[in-house]
Formats: structure tokens, C-alpha cells, sequence
């Protein structure tokens, strides 16, 4: 049997689908209980760790920034990596990353190829590709 | 025997494909293995009993989760669930999708 290891492939940007934290929600439960996780990150989910997400007020509830708390991807995925340790193995499609530009990403994110979706996905028990609509 | 789990993530209105992954889970059921349906997002807009959209698969044995805080984000209470339909939290999911011999499918 492979060892309790999670792969998960995610496709979705920042801001456009729930799909984006449902994922997070799922690495979290993992971590939680130490299964290790492995996230591949294509297409438009290279900008989830984007080290220039910034939170912001919202002028239709008249809130600050400090009221409104908005959570950016950045700071869950930062989290998550602190949390995890080397538990939690984050690789951004290289590709993708340079097609956008973003490269600027919080510490523990790698660079990386399907070639190492394909290895992560043989060791793990299971991968769960979640694609866009 | 295997085991599989669907993520439904789609709202059965606006998505037609559903009926796919309603189908595709009986017809693995059938086939003897253990199935699994876990509703999250939209997907749970199925699960209430006003909407009646999940009654073959439970039929068919076919076990059906819905994601509490998908739940909660809609308005759904737990007793505004069909019977056939379990609250879950993200976690069983987890649990579910590192046993051995067993698939997840997204969609």
C-alpha cells in the first residue's frame, strides 16, 4: 500500500471559483491529520501564493481594510506551508508561472513540471484533480 | 472491489452534466463497489428535500455526504436535508479519498 499521501491538481486563479477554497480546505483537513499533502499548481492557480495580493476595503459596507479582514490565497498558503512543515510540498507549473509573470510567490513554493505531477500522483493514495469548469 | 467517491461541486440547475455523475455513480454501484457522493459548493443545492434531485442514487445505496460549511453558506439547515443525505465535514471526505483502492472523481 503507498503511504497516506494526498496529490492534488489545481487549475483555478485567485478570486474566480469556490473550487479555490474548498482545495485549501481539504489540504488543511489532510494536514490536520498528518497525511502528507502534495499540490500541483497549473494554468491560472500559479497566482494562489502571489506574494502581491493585498487585502482591501469594501466602499459598499463603508469598511476598512482592517474591518473587512479580507483573506487573501497568499496568506492561507503561507499558513499552510508553516503549518505543514515539510508535510506539505507545493510546485507551481514553471510554464505557467512564466506565461503570467508570477513569479514573486511566499517562501516554500517550488518550480516545477507535469513531469513532477506525474511522480507526485505514483506515490500518493490518491490524486484528486480538480479542473476548471 | 474498489471505492469510489464523487465530488459533486455543480448545482444540478444550472448544470445538466450532473445527471452524468448521477449516472456514472449508479452505474458503478451496480457493479458491486462502494460509492460515495460528496456534495460541496452548489452541489449541495441537491440535498435539500424541496429539491428532490438525489433519489435514484440513494435507491441505488449509493452514500451521500453534503459539506457542512457549504451548507451554512447557503442558508441549509441539517433538517432541511433529504433523509438520505448526511451532514459531513470536509474531513470525511479526506478520510474517504486515502483508503486503499479507491478513486475520486471531481466534478
Amino acid at each position: 500500500m503507498k503511504e497516506r499521501r494526498l496529490t492534488l491538481a489545481l487549475m483555478d486563479p485567485p478570486y474566480e471559483s469556490a473550487n479555490s477554497t474548498t482545495a485549501l480546505r481539504i489540504i488543511s483537513a489532510a494536514l490536520e491529520k498528518g497525511i502528507d499533502v502534495n499540490v500541483f499548481a497549473y494554468e491560472g492557480a500559479v497566482c494562489l501564493p502571489l506574494k502581491e495580493q493585498v487585502p482591501h476595503a469594501n466602499p459598499v459596507k463603508g469598511t476598512t481594510v482592517e474591518e473587512e479582514q479580507h483573506p487573501t490565497t497568499k496568506e492561507f498558503i503561507a499558513s499552510l506551508l508553516a503549518i505543514g512543515k515539510d508535510k506539505l510540498t507545493w510546485i507551481n507549473c514553471g510554464l505557467c508561472v512564466d506565461e503570467r509573470g508570477a513569479t514573486n510567490v511566499v517562501e516554500g513554493v517550488k518550480r516545477g513540471s507535469p513531469a513532477d505531477f506525474f511522480k507526485m500522483a505514483s506515490e500518493s493514495a490518491n490524486t484528486l484533480v480538480i479542473p476548471t469548469k | 472491489m474498489s471505492s469510489y467517491v464523487f465530488i459533486e461541486s455543480r448545482d444540478p440547475f444550472e448544470s445538466r452534466d450532473t445527471q452524468f455523475l448521477e449516472e456514472t455513480a449508479i452505474a458503478v454501484k451496480e457493479r458491486g463497489h462502494n460509492v460515495t457522493v460528496f456534495l460541496v459548493q452548489n452541489g449541495v443545492l441537491a440535498a435539500r428535500k424541496t429539491a428532490p434531485r438525489l433519489g435514484r442514487l440513494a435507491e441505488a445505496g449509493v452514500t451521500l455526504l453534503a459539506d457542512d460549511l457549504s451548507l451554512r453558506e447557503r442558508g441549509i439547515k441539517s433538517d432541511e436535508l433529504a433523509p438520505s443525505i448526511h451532514e459531513s465535514g470536509i474531513d470525511a471526505l479526506v478520510d474517504a479519498v486515502v483508503q486503499e483502492n479507491t478513486k475520486a472523481i471531481w466534478h
